[in-house]
This record gives structure tokens, C-alpha cells and sequence, in this order.
């Protein structure tokens, strides 16, 4: 077991240093100047030359990264180009938005999906499990942002029950910011929430053609127990790698769904800051989410091991 | 017990309802698009800077009004020499900036010294080439010389990055602006929301709203539903324009269609081949239709252009006509250059919709003459690297926003590539002539040249399409310069 924890820990700073490298290298072959940006188009060459010198995009390109990269290790981001604020403030700001919306939607969409997935796959071919998955393949299929338009129009434009857009801050009261974040959440959870349920399902249905599920019912289970306590556990890991896929897209992959309710996420603040070359942000924040999603799927091992004690003794 | 605290809950709420239908509103949310780098108008290039900053918080020595009318700012009135040459400054009393420093000539000396020294970082530095000295006389007059008499410094005084600011601040205005304006920075939650509140200390006529909030609002499509719900009462200049018919039904709203500085071109790059042979760029300019394009690319609302001059400016001269759209006509001027096959170019489109739009357009429109377009879409980073610095393009769409910048196509080393003496020497002379009827001439002479000689094909005036509550009255309907300017704004009843 340590020495299968010790490989992945290695694994996973390789993975850290080789994604450090690339992101590096990916931003700096991007076209563009941020200096240029900032001072625009009447700035004279001197000019744009004197704030590159500032802002240290003169010096070469490995002192740069070994800069960068060991400001990583002790913690240090840098500070944003544009905003000339440290990028971690910058980050806590976003995360404060991102985290609770991600992990909201991510609440709600399993809340829809595992009954949805329980409720087809026990009604397999059935008018109700068609029905059910027909609903799912609409969820897949209709665009979120459209969705999003959708929800804004019926609750805040018609109904006036929540803001149409935009995040007061968890200052405002936590009821206040919740509410902001509802129709956000919904709009992301329920695209989410159908290719669970269809996932929850066929892991089901494939349990439940499992000859120990035949032995429990042969020596007396009732369905439902057998459904909730034995089949739904064992075809619980597909839907938790899902899960776990799902959360780190959560996180910041929202782009159009904050664009749409003017949120201000982690989303939008990395594609604000790679259209205005605000390099230093990109790079910090994708390392960071690199971070979050190899901590998220060594989590999600774990939980491996909780839902099949048989995982526990392997490795 | 229950029953009397809901009797008198809803006692109170009446009582609240009926008050605040007497009193006029006193906050306002305006919705932007972009969300501005930094809030200092002397150390970035981003038009969202001057859109909140401008005339709230910061002041200049004059300002720009809704019609670009140059008006006292900080400075009551002035005097200049019979030579033209020194500006004496009249500055008002009793100013202080946001911080509670008072505001005096020294502040003036060091704004401008500051915005023309060697190492200055201001994005309009060229604004303040011709000073070569700042003098506070005494607390209440600044004298300002220059190398030779300049025809529009009282107007670049009153630019964007021409705002005075205060020695002591003068290196945190980026976060914390503080400026002499009626309102003040209140807080700013990046990536959502700036507002602003009326600064009680003003030192001239107070401003009618208590608070306003810009929100970022990036997408079009959700700016119409946050002006439905009431969230928005204002856009100074709204996105979304297929929805514009919507709103413009709808008498909550009004639909104020303005003007701005923003030429839209086709810029030429003039020293490639074959774009340096003149009888190209006559093709180019008569083998496009521009109604097609404005239809296309500003839903019909752009006022045609012939020249780098906007329409609502004095001196505009009509220039559409000098140029037709004749497709035979453009074919001769090909084959009087040897391309009568045609050719093939590329053409870079920025990411504004009215350059992608119009890009289609035109490369249709070339097509007919044999002139094949091969789109290729930039970011704007691409944009300033490729196009602007590097000047590796053929063709490229973009409006230039700058006020009164029919000089650039005398800079040399600018991306157009364009080098007519002729030109630059009436430039030369109207930089240096102060007498208005006289520049309202050369500037016609600038215009005609332009229009004949084709550097860029002239497409459009972008408009301002402001979209804002009916009761809200003040707004500006023109952009002369990208402020949205709340100093006027209040609500009606």
C-alpha cells in the first residue's frame, strides 16, 4: 500500500513539472505583446519596451519559467499583468464563485440522477425507463447556454424570483448569493445530470444481470434491497469516475454558463486573461487546476476503495 | 401575537413602497461589456478605463462634452498668447481630490510633467509632445508653453489620459483611483462590478445619482434579459443588436442611436504588392457596396464614410460619392493595373463582430471582381502583433475609435504603410494653425486626398446604440470620446 501511494505521489509531481512545462511553453508561443495591449495603439516602440523591461518580459525565456516555477513551489503566483494584483487574490475571489457553484450543481445533478438511474434500470424497456431516457438524451442534447436563457427568462425576467445575472458577493447574505447562484447551478447540474443518469443506468443494469444479485433475490431479498443495498453500491464506480470528470469541468471549464449569468468565475478570469496576455494568470491558475484535478482523481481512487472493500486489500 | 407582527410588517412595507414612489431614485446600474484592466486613464489604453473614469471620478483641465465641444474643467478659463504659444490656466478653487488633498496648480505641473517625461508610461504620450514647460504661477494658475502654436491642445487637455491627478495617489490610481470628480471608487469586485458614490465633497455642481454600479455583462445575450428584469437600467452602448427591434417596441426603454469616432475601415497594407499600385485601391473601393456591409455588420445603423472623418464632426465632407460602387468600373481600374484575372489576398478580422461580419461581406463582394479573400481570424493580441506592429497583412477591418485622428496616416512607420508627402504636409500645417476656419479647410484637404488616394477603404461610422430606462434622463446620446459620463444623469418621475 505505500509503496502504491509513493508511486502515485511520484506520478502525480511528474505530471505537475511536465504540465508546468507545457502550459509555460504553450502561452509563450502565443502571438502578442501584453505590453502592447495595455498601452494600445498609440503607445510610441520606447514605450512599449520600457513597460515590457518592467513587467521582467525581457529576460530570457528558461530564467522566466525557473522564476515562475519556483515561485510555484514556495506558493507565490506572481502578480497579474493587467490587474497588478497578486494572481492568488485574483484566484480566492474567483473561487469563492467557482467552488460553491461547482460543488451546487454538482449536488444537484446527482440528486437528479442516481433515482433517475435507479428508476430506468429497474424499469429496463419499460414505457418509463424510455421515457426517462428520452428526457436524459434531451438534457444531452439541448444547449446549456440556450437553457441558461431559458431559466433567466421564465425566473428573473417573467417571475422576478431571482437576479438575471451577475454575484453580489458573499457579503450580501448567504441567501442573497445563493439565490444568484441557483439558476447557474441548474443550467450546469441538469446537461450534467443526464449523461449520469444514463451512465448510472447501463452500470445498473449491468449489476443487476450479476449472478449474486439472482442469489439475493433466490434466497429471499426483497427487490428493493437488493436494488439499493447490493446493486447500486457495486455500480456506484462508473458514476463516481463520472463524477469526479465532472467536478473538475465544474470548476472551470463554465465559461458560457458565467458568460451568460455574468459570473464572475474562475472561467471567465482565464479566458479574460489569455485574450489580454495576461500570461502570469494563465499559467498560475492552470497549474492550479492541474493541481485540483489529480487531487480530485486520487479522491476519487479512494472512494473507489470505500464503495468495494475489495479494492482495499489489492496493490 | 403572531398576527400583529405580520400587520405590522406590512404596514412598514407600505409605508416603504409609498415613500419610495415619491422620492426619485437616486442609484443606477449601467451594464458594460468589458470589464476594464485597471481604473488609471494615464497609465492603460483600454476604452473601459475612460468609460467609468472619465468626468466621474477623474477631471481633466477641460473637458469634452456629448457633442466633443471642448468645456472648463478644472480650469475656470484661460488665456493664450498672441503667439499661441503659452496656455494661462484659471484653475477653480476649493477642489480637493477623493483622499481630502487639495487640489492646486502644483498637481497640474505634476500630471503633465509626469505624462511627458522620458519614462512615462501614458498610452496618449503624443498628446503632450509640443509642452516644453509647466509653471505653477501660484496655487491658482498653471502657464503652459509649447514649441509652437497647437491647434487642438485645449482639446487634448480635455482627452481621457489627460486627467490631473494627485502627486501623493498619483501611483495607485490602477486600484484605488482617486481623482477631483463627482464621484468616487466605493468598491470594485473584480470580474463583476465597479461602483461608484457620489463624492459629498464636490467641488462643483453635485451629481443627482448617490451611487453607480457598471456590471460586466460579456455576453450579448444575456444583456437583454438583464434589462428586461430591471437588474440593468443602462447601457451606454449595447451589444446586443438583433434584440434592438424588441427593446426599441417597448416603452420602458429608451433606443438613443448616436454617434462615435470610430471609423471602420478596410485597411490597406500600401506597400505590398499589388495594394501599392493606386488603380488596386480604386478597384478595392469601388467593387465594395458599403449599405450591404452596414447592413451586415451594424444592423443598418452606421453612417456611410468616404474619408477618415466622422460625420458628426465639424469639417466632415461627404466623400461617399467619389468612389461609386461599379463593379465594370472596378474591373477596368484592375486591368489598368495588369491584374485583370484578379488576385488572391488574405484578410485578418479581429474579434468584433462588425469586422468578422463585414469580412464576409466583403470578401463576397471582391470575389465578383476576381479578387479572392482567404479569411483569417485574430484576437486582438494577434491583431496588435501581426497587424499593427509587425505588418504582416494584406487587408484588415477595424475601427479606429481615436477623436480627431485623421493624422495617423502621416506617422510614419504606422501600419497602413501609407507615405504621401502631400498629405503630411497639410498634417504638418494643421498641427501648427490655431485659426478654426482655416483648419476646418486643411482638414477638408486631409479628407479629399485620403478619399481619392484610397490608403484605406472607407466603410462606416460605427454607432453608439444607448439602450436605457425611459425614466433616466442625461445619458449621453454620443460617443465623441468613451465616457459614459453620469454627472447629468438622474431619474424622472
Amino acid at each position: 500500500m505505500t509503496a502504491y501511494l509513493l508511486k502515485r505521489i511520484i506520478i502525480a509531481a511528474l505530471t505537475l513539472v511536465l504540465a508546468s512545462m507545457v502550459v509555460f511553453a504553450v502561452m509563450e508561443i502565443l502571438p502578442g505583446d501584453p505590453a502592447r495591449l495595455m498601452l494600445g495603439l498609440n503607445a510610441s516602440a520606447d514605450q512599449i519596451e520600457m513597460l515590457r523591461n518592467q513587467m521582467g518580459l525581457n529576460t530570457p525565456l528558461v530564467l522566466r519559467y525557473l522564476h515562475w516555477a519556483g515561485g510555484l513551489l514556495s506558493l507565490d503566483f506572481g502578480r497579474s499583468y493587467t490587474y497588478s494584483v497578486p494572481v492568488i487574490e485574483l484566484v480566492r475571489e474567483r473561487i469563492a464563485v467557482s467552488l460553491p457553484l461547482a460543488l451546487i450543481a454538482l449536488a444537484l445533478s446527482t440528486i437528479i440522477a442516481v433515482p433517475v438511474g435507479v428508476f430506468s434500470a429497474s424499469r429496463q424497456g419499460r414505457a418509463g425507463d424510455t421515457l426517462a431516457m428520452g428526457a436524459a438524451q434531451l438534457g444531452v442534447a439541448v444547449p446549456n447556454f440556450w437553457f441558461a436563457l431559458m431559466l433567466i427568462y421564465l425566473f428573473a425576467v417573467w417571475l422576478h424570483l431571482v437576479p438575471a445575472g451577475g454575484f453580489p458577493g458573499w457579503g450580501a447574505g448567504i441567501w442573497t448569493a445563493l439565490k444568484s447562484l441557483l439558476l447557474p447551478a441548474i443550467a450546469l447540474a441538469l446537461p450534467q445530470a443526464a449523461i449520469l443518469a444514463r451512465v448510472a443506468r447501463s452500470a445498473l443494469i449491468e449489476v443487476l444481470n450479476e449472478d449474486y444479485i439472482r442469489t439475493a433475490r433466490a434466497k429471499g431479498l426483497p427487490y428493493r434491497a437488493v436494488l439499493w443495498r447490493h446493486a447500486l453500491r457495486n455500480a456506484m464506480i462508473p458514476v463516481l469516475t463520472i463524477l469526479g470528470l465532472q467536478f473538475a469541468f465544474l470548476l472551470a471549464g463554465t465559461i458560457i454558463i458565467e458568460n451568460v449569468f455574468y459570473l464572475p468565475g474562475l472561467g471567465r478570469l482565464i479566458f479574460q486573461a489569455i485574450t489580454q496576455r495576461d500570461l502570469i494568470v494563465v499559467e498560475s491558475i492552470v497549474m492550479l487546476l492541474v493541481t485540483a484535478v489529480i487531487l480530485i482523481n486520487l479522491l476519487v481512487d479512494f472512494s473507489y476503495a470505500i464503495v468495494d472493500p475489495r479494492l482495499r486489500g489489492r496493490q | 401575537m403572531k398576527l400583529w407582527k405580520t400587520i405590522l410588517a406590512a404596514a412598514v412595507l407600505s409605508l416603504a413602497a409609498a415613500t419610495s414612489a415619491f422620492a426619485a431614485r437616486t442609484d443606477l446600474t449601467l451594464g458594460i461589456v468589458l470589464e476594464p484592466p485597471h481604473l488609471d486613464p494615464t497609465a492603460g489604453a483600454a476604452a473601459a478605463i475612460g468609460e467609468v473614469t472619465y468626468a466621474n471620478v477623474f477631471e481633466g483641465l477641460t473637458r469634452i462634452d456629448d457633442n466633443g465641444q471642448v468645456q472648463p474643467g478644472l480650469a475656470e478659463n484661460w488665456t493664450v498668447s498672441d503667439d499661441g504659444k503659452v496656455y494661462t490656466f484659471k484653475l477653480h478653487s476649493g477642489v480637493k481630490f477623493h483622499d481630502g488633498s487639495a487640489f492646486s496648480a502644483d498637481d497640474v505641473k505634476f500630471s503633465l510633467d509626469r505624462a511627458r517625461a522620458k519614462d512615462s508610461l501614458n498610452p496618449q504620450k503624443q498628446l503632450f509632445a509640443h509642452i516644453t514647460d509647466v509653471t505653477a504661477v501660484d496655487p491658482a494658475t498653471v502657464k503652459v508653453t509649447l514649441d509652437g502654436p497647437q491647434g487642438s491642445f485645449l482639446y487634448d487637455m480635455g482627452q481621457v489620459a489627460a486627467v490631473i491627478v494627485a502627486k501623493g495617489s498619483a501611483d495607485g490610481n490602477k486600484d484605488k483611483p482617486i481623482g477631483t470628480g463627482p464621484f468616487k471608487l466605493d468598491h470594485w469586485a473584480k470580474g463583476s462590478e465597479i461602483t461608484l458614490v457620489k463624492n459629498p465633497d464636490y467641488w462643483g455642481t453635485p451629481a443627482a445619482l448617490d451611487k453607480a454600479t457598471f456590471r460586466i455583462v460579456p455576453d450579448a445575450a444575456a444583456a437583454v434579459p438583464a434589462l428586461l428584469s430591471g437588474d440593468i437600467q443602462a447601457f451606454a452602448n449595447m451589444p446586443a443588436q438583433d434584440a434592438l427591434a424588441q427593446l426599441q417596441s417597448d416603452p420602458r426603454f429608451s433606443v438613443v442611436i448616436g454617434s462615435t469616432e470610430g471609423e471602420t475601415i478596410l485597411s490597406i497594407n500600401n506597400k505590398k504588392p499589388p495594394f501599392d499600385k493606386l488603380a488596386v485601391r480604386q478597384a478595392l473601393a469601388s467593387a465594395i457596396d458599403r449599405s450591404a456591409i452596414i447592413a451586415a455588420a451594424s444592423n443598418g445603423l452606421g453612417k456611410p464614410i468616404g474619408s477618415h472623418f466622422s460625420p458628426g464632426d465639424a469639417g466632415y465632407v461627404d466623400l461617399t460619392g467619389v468612389y461609386p460602387h461599379d463593379l465594370a468600373k472596378a474591373k477596368e481600374y484592375l486591368k489598368e493595373a495588369g491584374l485583370e484575372n484578379g488576385f488572391s489576398a488574405t484578410i485578418k478580422l479581429p474579434p468584433v463582430p462588425y469586422a468578422r461580419d463585414g469580412g464576409q461581406v466583403i470578401q463576397s463582394q471582391l470575389k465578383e471582381i476576381g479578387v479572392n479573400l482567404q479569411i483569417i481570424p485574430v484576437e486582438w493580441a494577434e491583431w496588435l502583433s501581426q497587424v499593427f506592429t509587425n505588418k504582416d497583412y494584406d487587408l484588415t477591418i477595424v475601427s479606429h475609435v481615436e477623436p480627431n485622428d485623421i493624422d495617423i496616416y502621416s506617422r510614419p512607420g504606422y501600419y497602413f504603410q501609407y507615405d504621401n508627402p502631400k498629405f503630411n504636409d497639410v498634417i504638418e500645417e494643421l498641427g501648427t494653425t490655431v485659426d478654426k476656419d482655416k483648419r476646418l479647410k486643411l482638414l477638408g484637404v486631409a479628407q479629399k486626398i485620403l478619399a481619392h488616394d484610397v490608403p484605406a477603404v472607407y466603410l462606416f461610422e460605427l454607432p453608439k446604440i444607448g439602450v436605457w430606462d425611459a425614466k433616466l434622463q442625461g445619458m449621453w446620446t454620443n460617443w465623441p470620446i468613451e465616457a459614459d459620463d453620469l454627472t447629468k444623469v438622474k431619474w424622472t418621475d
